[in-house]
């Protein structure tokens, strides 16, 4: 017989005729480092075969040789790092990678080569990484792990990650349709036929590169004609509707709640292009009124010794790469079957030329209209068979059949062996039910089908076809024309029924399979070799015998402790498999052992699809105040406060962060400072009952507060604890300003408009964010006065007409301001509030001014030391959400004749607790050490373990003024405390002895910022 | 993700909106006038049911209103969505 194989040496195992490739380009591979030829139309996987390249990796655990199972998503072996340097992507499938010129993939989780691996040592020893190794090594003893990790995690490594940033783009795509259909084969094809006829927005989104599905991978006939040209006249029909839109190479991989659906689109194959960048995928994030779930069906594979040999494939994988790639994965293939699909592999084999060595049926007599026809064609069927062994290593050579006896549960007579480089199994077909179980759905076990199909749905979403347990082509057609027809009238479009009839198909009727989770072999599970259920975990049907043994008998357990279907593939081919396994062994229905989650992603998505263009720069707004660019102009070094950029503090020519901090908090004590303080929070309040409306939500007393005064203001939540504070400002009876903290701006915001939505609506108040109209300045030092004057103003700024915590309006420099003598450092202080436009320039007239007093701009860090030399909290550093104002020292802020937010929770029995934490100074002993923030405090250095805690620090700096470290803290019952001594415990071990004082270490009577 | 309807602006992603508790939930007139268990069961106590519960959202990257909502815990579908002045709607049981 003349080979039916391509006499080109390159391609060995190429057809020479047939397949959707096109042979006019070839393409160059590398795979390995060893440079390969495949052509246009390949996947890796394809043009891999097409070379004779049988072993492709290694296995996660025992390091076994391994090749190409299947020909799509399910494939759980030929796992690929494909190009390299910024551009290398680990973890890759082979089935799902399009070979491209100049394309280099490597095999991962082989070291130093696939050929010879070092981690095969562990097949040798596989009885110490037995079921359940990392959940144990976990459990006990924990200590233990760190020495197991380093050399699990080197030998285990699936792939590397790139080192440099991604050139490429990812972009995202929002969208709404009328009815999405998943799958673009015959039931999909025909289900968005009948939708867009109906004149329904549809989105059809398929995996693959072109229409069609299974269809592409077999030889299938509609209509009396090759399927392929059906196929194209719907995409031509599809095509031509203009509320149709078809998105290929583009998978769906998260079904969410109200019919949200994500699709993960893959624009650009080409890993070697120059011309970058370039958008590589995009996620489109579809809300559908319909869902049409047209996923189709992932063939089983069998269950038997060593079935994981390099050219063990799935029956349907063999026919796809006949027929579509036109490759003979082996030159003496043998069919292992329980079902009568397998028998369409042995037929194209045969259309190909590639001579079947003999089909081995697990049932007595297989005799449906398939088997039939394969031994008319003289090809040996052995029903009653299983293959109880596979020789070969790095490729098969033969198999060992024996017969079953009449118990279907054990084998019999003699071994016989049958030689062959290739064994083709089929264990019947799984339903895709992934999305329909995101989606909320639940499966029901179909015995007759032999397999889970998809029971009520959970949303607006039908399943048609292969992916409802319905294979036969002639029923993928009719289920997919009336779901699409159903689909389009649930969402508006039609009267539901379908407008063409259903095409004809020669169906051959296929006799029922005979279920089968795993061969009946030699010797029971746990002492047979190896019986892969999962592959890529390396699970097999001992270690699930073995974990329900030890009491791991549900699925949800028995997936955590083996692993079974923790892979990158999640398990498409071994979950059902490994669920019958452990329903064998437990006696039990399959559907009573538990049920597999379905998670998102279907498939693996890459970090930067789902990072998307929020990257960089664009992964969160940055906020710059009005004079930002001064504070970069005089090399300022920034702080990220929340999404602002805050100046720190403001280095000269060769001074450390110490010199200047302590440069910039001296002359704010002792001559005049200013620091930008533009990014508090303010909000406008006004109406007629504005002040009714404060009084509610601040601690003290609103009603009384003279126009152009200011007052010190704290907010509670309703549970007593100190939320936030700020300065409030009344300009007219019915006119407030509030200022907040930089980071409560919008919390506070929220905060005051749901308490008027939700609880009050009969206050008339009407609240304006004004955080970035108003640029605010603080002038601070004994100077301020004497610079302010010297300025052209219309404002006395002397303290008979301008009393600490009042405002005024009017003129400065030529500027309209608002001046407010308020002060968070304890110096005389006046806060400059400006239209921003204005700022700068406001900035700048001060700067000029201020340069006979030697003027210093200042930024976050020593306007820190300042506050906190004065005892004046930050809120959200001193206060963590479980403090209060009498745990604060703030009791003095508590009105008594009023109701507020959070006042009753302070008389709670738990607030007025006599150990609670409050707020105290502290400073070490020695007078040097600065003790870190977050510093747990102890009052015993040598108590045992569990050590009491008696508080922490939470603000510690080291004041210039003083000439020593501060810190405050909160110690339980520290008021009473003061004078005593606490330590604090260091990271290293160490213990700092402190004295705990009152927490203002400066200017104690407030004398200052009063004069 | 759950496609929310905004009684003033229409149906929005639920990325637009914030979540707010359980709803119709009075605060106390005069709060002194409870004892601490009445006072704890206003600030910490909420249902939690299987099934249809009533619940606050704001459409916080939208019109900045609040409202209620009547949302299946289960199936997470809404059923309803109303205004805060509005009156719960009546359950089906
Ligand atoms: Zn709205």
């Amino acid at each position: 017989m003349k080979s039916p194989l391509d006499s080109s040496r390159s391609q060995p195992y190429r057809l020479a005729t047939g397949g959707r490739i096109d042979r006019a380009k070839p393409l160059t591979f590398t795979f390995n480092g060893k440079r390969l030829q495949g052509y246009q139309g390949d996947t890796v996987a394809s043009a891999l075969l097409a070379n004779g390249v049988r072993l492709v990796g290694r296995s996660f655990k025992y390091h076994r040789p391994r090749g190409i199972v299947g020909s799509g998503p399910e494939e759980p072996n030929a796992i690929l790092q494909v190009g390299r340097g910024a551009l290398t992507t680990p973890n890759l499938q082979a089935t799902e990678v399009e070979l491209a010129e100049g394309l280099q993939a490597g095999s991962v989780n082989c070291w130093p080569s696939v050929e010879h691996d070092i981690g095969a040592i562990n097949g040798l020893f596989s009885r110490f990484l037995p079921p359940g190794f990392y959940y144990k090594t976990f459990m006990w003893p924990s200590r233990m792990w760190k020495t197991y990790e380093r050399f699990i995690r080197k030998a285990a490594g699936l792939g590397v990650s790139p080192k440099e940033p991604d050139p490429d783009r990812y972009d995202r795509m929002n969208t709404h349709c009328d009815v999405l259909v998943v799958g673009g084969g015959p039931a999909g094809l025909a289900a968005a036929l009948e939708a867009g006829r109906a004149g329904a927005r549809v989105i059809l989104a398929d995996e693959r590169r072109e229409l069609g599905g299974s269809l592409l991978d077999g030889r299938d006939e509609i209509d009396g004609a090759p399927a392929l040209e059906w196929v194209n006249a719907a995409s031509r029909e599809l095509a031509s509707m203009k509320e149709v839109r078809l998105l290929l190479r583009s998978t769906v991989f998260g079904y969410y709640d109200h019919n949200f659906l994500t699709v993960l689109q893959r624009l650009s194959t080409d890993s070697t292009s120059i011309s970058r960048p370039l958008i590589k995928e995009r996620v489109w994030r579809v809300r559908a009124k319909q869902v049409v779930l047209a996923t189709g069906a992932i063939e089983r594979p069998l269950v038997f010794p060593n079935n994981d040999r390099p050219g063990v494939m799935l029956a349907s994988a063999v026919s796809a790469y006949v027929n579509r790639y036109a490759v003979a994965p082996g030159s003496r293939p043998l069919v292992f079957t329980n079902n009568d699909s397998a028998y369409r592999t042995v037929l194209d084999l045969a259309e190909a030329g590639i001579p079947v060595q003999a089909v081995v049926d697990v049932r007595p007599e297989p005799n449906g209209p398939l088997p039939s026809r394969v031994k008319d064609m003289g090809i040996p069927v052995i029903g009653g068979h299983v293959i109880v062994d596979v020789k070969g290593t790095k490729r098969v050579k033969g198999v060992e059949i024996m017969s079953v006896d009449a118990s279907g549960e054990r084998v019999e007579g003699r071994r016989r062996s049958i030689r062959c480089d290739l064994v083709a199994v089929s264990g019947g077909w799984n339903p895709t039910v992934h999305l329909h179980c995101q989606s909320g759905g639940g499966t029901r076990y179909d015995g007759e089908k032999g397999c889970f199909v998809p029971d009520a749905p959970a949303q607006e979403e039908r399943s048609a076809g292969s992916s409802k347990g319905s294979f036969a082509l002639g029923d993928c057609l009719g289920e997919g024309l009336e779901v699409g027809a159903e689909a389009a009238r649930a969402a508006g479009f039609g009267d539901g029924r379908v407008s063409t009839p259903v095409p004809t198909v020669e169906d051959r009727a296929e006799e029922p399979l005979k279920a089968m989770w795993v061969a009946p072999s030699r010797r029971p599970p746990v002492r047979e070799h190896k019986q892969f259920v999962d592959m890529q975990e390396d699970v097999t049907a001992g270690d699930i015998v073995l974990a329900a043994r030890e009491g791991y008998d549900s699925m949800q357990l028995l997936n955590r402790y083996t692993t079974l279907g923790f892979g990158t593939d999640q398990g498409k081919l071994g979950n059902v498999n490994g669920m019958g396994v452990l329903a064998n062994h437990l006696g039990a229905d399959i559907e009573s052992v538990g049920t597999i989650t379905f998670r998102p992603p279907y498939t693996s998505v890459t970090f930067g699809a789902i990072a998307g263009r929020e990257i960089g720069g664009l992964l969160d707004p940055v906020r710059k105040t009005a004079i930002h660019r001064w504070h970069i102009e005089h090399r300022a070094v920034m702080e990220d406060v929340g999404q602002w950029k805050r100046p720190w503090y403001y280095p000269q020519p060769g001074e450390s962060m110490e010199d200047a901090v302590n440069r910039e908090c001296m002359a704010a004590r002792n001559a005049v400072a200013l620091l930008d303080q533009s990014t508090l929070g303010k909000i406008d309040v006004q109406g007629p009952d504005a002040a009714e409306f404060l009084n509610r939500v601040y601690t003290n007393n609103w009603l009384k507060l003279g126009i152009g005064r200011a007052r010190y203001g704290l907010m509670l939540s309703e549970d007593g604890m100190v939320m936030d504070d700020g300065v409030v400002i009344r300009h007219g009876e019915q006119h407030f300003y509030l200022t907040t903290t930089t980071g409560g701006a919008a919390s506070v915001f929220s905060w005051l408009e749901r308490w008027l939505q939700t609880e009050w609506p009969e206050l008339e108040v009407y609240l304006t964010s004004v955080t970035e109209r108003w640029s605010t300045i603080a002038l601070v030092g004994p100077h301020s006065r004497k610079l302010l004057q010297d300025l052209d103003s219309d404002i006395n700024f002397e303290k008979s007409s301008f009393p600490f915590m009042s405002i005024h309006s009017g003129s400065l420099a030529g500027f309209p301001v608002q001046v407010m003598r308020v002060s968070f450092s304890g110096e005389l202080a006046f806060e400059i509030n400006i239209e921003s436009d204005l700022a700068l320039a406001m900035w700048q007239a001060l700067m000029k001014a201020g340069e006979e007093y030697d003027i210093t701009p200042y930024g976050t860090e020593a306007m820190h030391v300042l506050r906190a030399e004065k005892g004046f909290i930050i809120v959200g550093q001193d206060t963590d959400g479980s403090m209060t104002p009498v745990d604060m020292g703030m009791g003095w802020l508590l009105s008594k004749d009023k109701d507020y937010l959070g006042k009753r929770s302070l008389s709670r029995s738990d607030c007025v607790r006599k150990d609670r934490k409050q707020l105290v100074g502290l400073l070490s002993t020695d007078g040097t050490t600065i003790l870190p923030e977050g510093t747990q405090l102890v009052d015993d250095p040598s108590a045992g373990i569990p050590v009491p805690i008696s508080g922490h620090v939470t603000s510690s700096y080291a004041s210039a003024c003083l000439g020593h470290p501060i810190a405050l803290a909160l110690v339980k019952a520290g008021r009473a405390r003061k004078g005593s001594i606490i330590y604090a415990a260091l990271r290293d071990g160490r213990h700092v002895k402190a004295e705990i004082v009152s927490p203002v270490f400066y200017d104690p009577q407030g004398e200052r910022q009063r004069v | 993700m759950l496609l929310i309807s905004c009684p003033w602006c229409g149906p929005r992603e639920e990325s637009e909106f914030s979540y707010g508790g359980e709803a119709h939930i009075v605060r106390p007139k005069d709060p002194d006038a409870l004892s601490d268990l009445e006072w704890a069961d206003y600030l910490f106590m909420r249902n939690n049911p299987s099934g249809r519960y009533l619940e606050r959202w704001l459409h916080a990257a939208g019109c900045r209103r609040w409202f209620n909502a009547e949302r299946d815990t289960v199936s997470y579908k809404i059923k309803s969505v109303y205004k805060i002045s509005d009156p719960a709607p009546r359950g089906d049981e």
